[in-house]
């Protein structure tokens, strides 16, 4: 016996759907046997990092707080990755947004009322972001630079510009010698949460998006270009949509994404920019944007699926006692999973008898 | 060739089935020592698939090869070299970043000396009076050139049976006329031919026995020198051929479509310039341009649709000078084109065909509003063009990569056509499409010159062009000759300019050396 | 500036440009066959801890050979961890960019569960094979101070270079990666060409992790390789694909990071450290545009790298 790939005729929907539930049933079922091979309790550990978050209440509010930049990013992030322009510095962005956020609010008079504040670092926020992705945007139409590499480097460079920061210019005078920023005044914050909710202010702006992007990518004429330039780009040009324009815009509209995800956080979770702000975001964010399939409800329940393995993780951790890196191999794994269930869609899997004159050349086993 | 001999190879019974199609059905086929023998059939008969199993890249699910009188199994090209079997492919197996000599190299699985093989190559150069550089990269070489390559890289082998899929789709008619000469010296030395070909004229002239393919089953065989070719043909399409009804008092209206010393530099390293191109289309008038692949029809094509800008009065649209505009603008203003490359340029295989009809038609036919695309129209619009154009389709759900390309093709005319453009540039509009769909696109394409629109025809297929066109131009390393009237004109003209003689002193040369070598 | 001051810097530069030259040795092969392989920087992290540990654990009884072994052991897991990519890759036609960066964030992961034990434990460095008189010797170091790494990455970059293009497999492989589709109708077996040559990256990429953790500095510290992986990549853009310019480049990148370290020692410091730290990415940048823009054709680039193929479709 022999397994036989056979090209469907038109891609399974049903398989668009099964295929990421499945990679994420099965990261759990692969989670438990390596965990109790390792000499853990491997159900525990997996109840822990996959359902706990989901069953008490008081970890809903840090399971929101992680999917609002996590989907935020991934949902630019899947824009371009539907044109074949694969950002993957959002990291990077989402620091340098960050960043200019907390220098328009340092700029500022303190007594700026928030009504001025909170807006102008927003807005200051997405600008980093595009500014920081406008840079790969011009290598690649410019000097046709692959933006998976440019992209990339620049997260290091954004990295070496926040330490720069917070450890000189804008250090804080009052943080004991720690590389950090002043704190944001109060008019310069967002709360932690919706007071008398559990929603976090990003999760909000997170919903308004999703809803937003669904629009873009599967009624508009804009949504319409980028799917048509990541499928084919001489169909692009033939029908009118122009790939320069394309990655411009998917690169600004993710790097926009990934630095509003930024000054959000500064602004509504930590209050000021520290050493550990850079959390890996922009690059979970990644394996949202597969998990969903590229499609924005998808990515918003990619999201929180993710966000439930970061603070499952913690959970684990305490709980079951196994090492941090764990939810890192988790989030990897489901990518591999998702990647490599991706053939389902496109092929039906036969099972032929091995017979002597075997059917079509060269799959390897 | 000896009585008694057993034929060179024999297939007996052999079946090859793809998901949803039955390619080769119990296929019979017998081919003798020193034989040219023609395999018959239109695209899509199954022709490339029964080559592919006799060259080992695909296995058969049933029958028997049979080799010199011994039945074997081919399961790798290199099994088949071994056993004497060669082949040149239609859209060629070449490394285009390689040298001639690497190439060669490649092709063989003897592991000789630089020198040893460089013997060898001369050899059969000489052998077969056949002229290439060993050091040139092939991307710089002529398309002639590079299929000579594969035929000095089969030769090489001495092969027993040599496999030649469609040989003749990119040559000149002189160029055609060598490769024949040098398949008569082959099968003259004992080398059998398998001659794969839907080009009856060229059957005649070169082959010894035919056998016609029609899905996937043979459906008889016949000596060519005395079958009637109309019989042929209607055996291979399975049904009589159809005349395209063409008014024939035809009167032009003003011109529509020109260029105007239309000039543009190359677009890659591996493109041809345009040079002065000055053409006119007028109201009702077929415009066809012929020449050898690969000389600025697709450049031109993009130079037209608006792919490539150029200098604004350089393409001239109903009297308006249009070649700064977009290609949306242009197709709003009625100009619109069909590219060669049907999937991945004219459409997009894994999109729907409803999304398809987007991709030109959601200025034209009005599907937009508001930077949003209405869902509804685009379906209808390409549920109209299904039914328009006969196109055989599960619904405008449908995948166009799932079409067959025939019904594509259909498809993407018939979005075109039916946007009633004021002018219509159509590259290579039925390359690889069967009999049928190629005379319903013809149709198509004289009945809306019919209602006033002008159009250009580019094309390698002479033939087409001829029945087609009202007026013809030829086109020849990027620029286009006079235009000269159908029916006033010779096939052997055409050819010489295909070649290149208008005062291009390189073409002229070695045009003047290839009639030297075969005196007409 | 006197002579020993120069020797330190060569002797530094030599030692930093050694493991990004062994990983983009490997990757300049990976994509000379068609593949873009993006997951150097996990590759090369799981050699890291894996040549360390083996190192540590087999310290007692293997002795002189133990480093020698966890090299190996680098190498084997370098190549087994490059085999999840190319079943997925090769066998399953899954995208190359998104799957080559699952490796890399895999690999990361993989190597801090791995290590977590391991942190703060050292090895004796793997670093002379010369006899003291030559490898100790002022000016002689430059020379022959080095640990072996740092000659195998030469020896492996000279025999790439002859291999690609001096003999008829490494012909085969250029093919493959030119155009799948012609070498498969040849009868050349494409897929299998790819398996290899991923397999290879990967050892590379091994080979060149283990030199953090058993050269440099001879313990284990979560995410060490520290971004070198992807300027490996970068190097393979910079070299046009060829061996050669490979090696200029690796040094070229080797003395921007020896100026980082030096900025940080020294009074070098008329700009913030940071920016020397940023410097080699900075410069992998521009490298990368100078160099794309230059190669207008894209010609230099093998034809088929990134591109998915199945035979059997």
């Amino acid at each position: 016996m022999r397994i036989r790939l056979e090209k469907r005729l038109t891609p399974s929907r049903f398989m668009l759907v099964a295929t990421p539930v499945a990679s994420v049933l099965l990261t759990m079922a692969l989670g438990a046997v390596i965990f109790e091979l390792l000499g853990f309790d491997g159900p525990d550990a997996i109840y822990q990092t996959f359902i706990t978050p989901i069953v008490a209440p008081y970890k809903w509010v840090d399971v929101l707080t992680k999917a609002a930049p996590l989907i935020i990013i991934a949902l630019g992030l899947s824009l371009g990755n539907q044109a074949k322009i694969w950002n993957i510095g959002a990291e990077g962005q989402y620091v340098i947004g960050a960043l200019a956020g907390a220098g328009v609010a340092f700029a500022m008079p303190q007594a700026a009322p928030g009504f001025v504040a909170v807006p102008a670092m927003i807005v200051a926020g997405i600008i980093g972001g595009m500014a920081w992705a406008a840079i790969p945007a011009l290598l690649k139409t410019r000097f046709r630079v692959s933006e998976v590499l440019s992209t990339l480097m620049l997260v290091y460079v954004a990295m070496q510009v926040l330490n720069y920061l917070i450890g000189g210019p804008w250090k804080d005078p009052n943080g004991h010698n720690f590389p950090q920023t002043p704190p944001f005044s109060a008019t310069q914050s967002l709360p932690n949460v919706i007071p008398g909710t559990v929603v976090p202010p990003g999760f909000v702006v997170a919903i308004a998006l999703t809803l937003v992007f669904w629009v873009l990518a599967s009624r508009s004429v804009y949504g319409f270009s980028v799917r048509t330039v990541g499928a084919a780009p001489s169909a692009a040009r033939y029908g009118g949509f122009d790939a320069a324009r394309t990655v411009w815009s998917t690169l600004m509209i993710s790097g926009g994404m990934a630095g509003l995800a930024g000054i959000l956080e500064a602004m509504s979770q930590l209050g000021q920019i520290n050493l550990g702000f850079p959390s890996g975001y922009g690059f979970t964010a990644i394996i949202v944007s597969f998990l969903g399939r590229l499609h924005p409800v998808g990515v918003f329940l990619a999201g929180l699926i993710l966000a439930v393995t970061y603070v499952g993780g913690q959970v684990a951790q305490t709980a079951v006692h196994v090492p941090e890196a764990t939810a890192g191999i988790f989030q990897a794994t489901m990518l591999f999973l998702i990647l490599a269930s991706d053939i389902l869609v496109r092929y039906r899997l036969r099972l032929v008898r091995a017979a002597p004159r075997a059917a079509t050349a060269g799959a390897p086993a | 060739m000896k009585v008694g001999a057993p034929p060179r190879l024999e297939l007996v019974g052999v079946s090859k089935s793809f998901p949803g199609v039955r390619a080769n059905d119990s296929v019979n086929l017998r081919v003798k020592p020193g034989e040219i023998h023609a395999l018959l059939g239109e695209n899509g008969a199954g022709k490339s698939t029964l080559v592919k199993m006799i060259y080992g890249i695909l296995a058969p699910d049933e029958g028997q090869i049979v080799f010199d009188g011994a039945p074997t199994r081919i399961s790798n090209p290199r099994a088949a070299r071994r056993l004497g079997i060669g082949m040149v492919f239609q859209h060629f197996s070449l490394f285009e970043a390689m040298t001639v000599l690497e190439n060669i190299a490649l092709g063989l699985d003897a592991r000789l000396s630089q020198r040893d093989l460089l013997a060898e190559f001369h050899r059969v150069l000489d052998a077969y009076r056949l002229k290439l550089d060993p050091r040139r990269i092939v991307s710089t070489l002529s398309v002639g050139e590079r299929q000579r390559i594969e035929i000095v890289r089969a030769l090489l082998l001495n092969p027993r049976l040599l496999i030649m899929d469609e040989p003749t789709s990119v040559l000149t008619p002189q160029e055609v006329e060598q490769l024949f000469e040098t398949l008569r010296r082959l099968a003259a030395s004992g080398c059998s031919i398998l001659y794969i070909s839907h080009k009856l004229h060229e059957i005649v002239a070169l082959c010894d026995t035919a056998t016609i393919l029609r899905g996937g089953k043979v459906v008889g065989t016949a000596d060519p020198k005395r079958e009637n070719p109309r019989s042929m043909a209607e055996m291979m399409i399975g049904a009589s051929l159809k005349e395209i009804a063409k008014p024939a008092e035809r009167s032009f209206g003003p011109p529509k479509l020109e260029t105007l010393d239309l000039s543009l530099p190359k677009p890659t390293e591996f493109g041809v310039a345009l040079k002065g191109v000055t053409l006119c289309v007028r109201a009702g008038e077929i415009f066809g341009v012929a020449g050898v692949a690969g000389n600025g029809q697709n450049e031109l094509l993009s130079a037209l649709s608006g792919e490539t800008p150029s200098a604004a009065e350089s393409v001239i649209l109903l009297g308006e000078g249009v070649g700064r505009l977009s290609v949306t603008e242009r197709r709003e203003l009625g100009l619109c084109a069909v590219p060669e490359e049907r999937n991945g340029h004219a459409a997009v295989g894994e999109f729907s065909l409803t999304d398809n009809a987007s991709l030109t038609g959601r200025n034209r036919m009005d599907f937009v509003s508001f930077g949003l695309i209405n869902s509804g129209k685009a379906t209808s619009y390409a549920a109209e063009v299904i039914g328009a154009f006969t196109v055989k389709a599960t619904g405008p759900g449908a995948l166009a990569g799932s079409l067959s390309g025939g019904n594509l093709q259909k498809f993407i005319m018939g979005r075109e056509i039916l946007q009633q453009p004021a002018a219509l540039v159509v590259c290579q509009p039925t390359w690889g499409v069967d009999a049928g769909a190629a005379a319903a696109i013809h149709q198509a394409i004289v009945d809306l010159a019919a209602r006033g629109s002008a159009v250009l025809v580019i094309s390698q297929d002479l033939d087409e062009l001829l029945t087609l066109s009202d007026t013809i131009a030829v086109i020849n390393l990027g620029a286009l000759s006079k235009p000269m009237t159908v029916g006033e004109v010779s096939i052997e003209e055409i050819g010489l300019l295909m070649g290149g003689v208008h005062g291009d002193p390189a073409g002229t040369a070695q045009m003047t050396e290839q009639l030297h070598a075969h005196p007409a | 500036m006197n002579i020993g001051f120069i020797i330190d810097a060569l002797v530094t530069i030599i030692g930093v440009t050694t493991p990004i030259l062994l990983a983009a040795t490997g990757e300049l092969v990976v994509e000379k066959s068609g593949v873009l392989n993006l997951g150097v920087e996990g590759m090369m992290l799981i050699g890291a801890v894996t040549g360390f540990a083996v190192t540590l654990n087999f310290g007692d009884s293997l002795g002189d050979w133990a480093p020698w072994v966890g090299i190996g052991a680098a190498a084997l897991a370098g190549a087994a961890s490059s085999m999840l990519f190319a079943f997925l890759v090769l066998s399953l036609g899954s995208n190359q960019v998104a799957t080559g960066l699952a490796l890399a964030i895999f690999g990361i992961g993989l190597s801090s569960l791995i290590g977590a034990s391991y942190v703060g434990t050292v090895i004796a460095p793997f670093n002379q094979v010369f006899p003291d008189w030559l490898a100790e010797d002022p000016i002689g170091r430059v020379a022959f101070g080095h640990s072996p790494l740092v000659y195998f990455a030469l020896i492996m970059v000279v025999a790439v270079g002859y291999f690609l293009n001096r003999t008829r497999a490494g012909l085969i492989l250029r093919a493959v990666g030119e155009n799948d589709i012609s070498a498969h109708s040849i009868g050349y077996p494409v897929v299998a060409i790819r398996y290899a040559a991923v397999a290879f990256g990967g050892a590379m990429a091994g080979v060149g992790g283990s030199y953090f953790s058993m050269v440099i500095t001879p313990m284990w510290a979560e995410q060490m390789t520290a971004g070198r992986g992807w300027i490996a990549l970068a190097l393979v853009v910079f070299s046009s694909w060829r061996a050669g310019r490979l090696l200029v480049g690796a040094y070229f990148f080797g003395i921007l990071m020896t100026l980082e370290l030096y900025a940080k020692a020294s009074g070098f410091s008329f700009l913030p450290s940071q920016f020397w730290a940023a410097m080699p990415y900075i410069m992998a940048i521009v490298v990368l545009a100078v160099m794309s823009a230059r190669d207008v054709a894209g010609s230099e680039a093998p034809a088929c790298l990134g591109r998915p193929f199945m035979p059997n479709s």
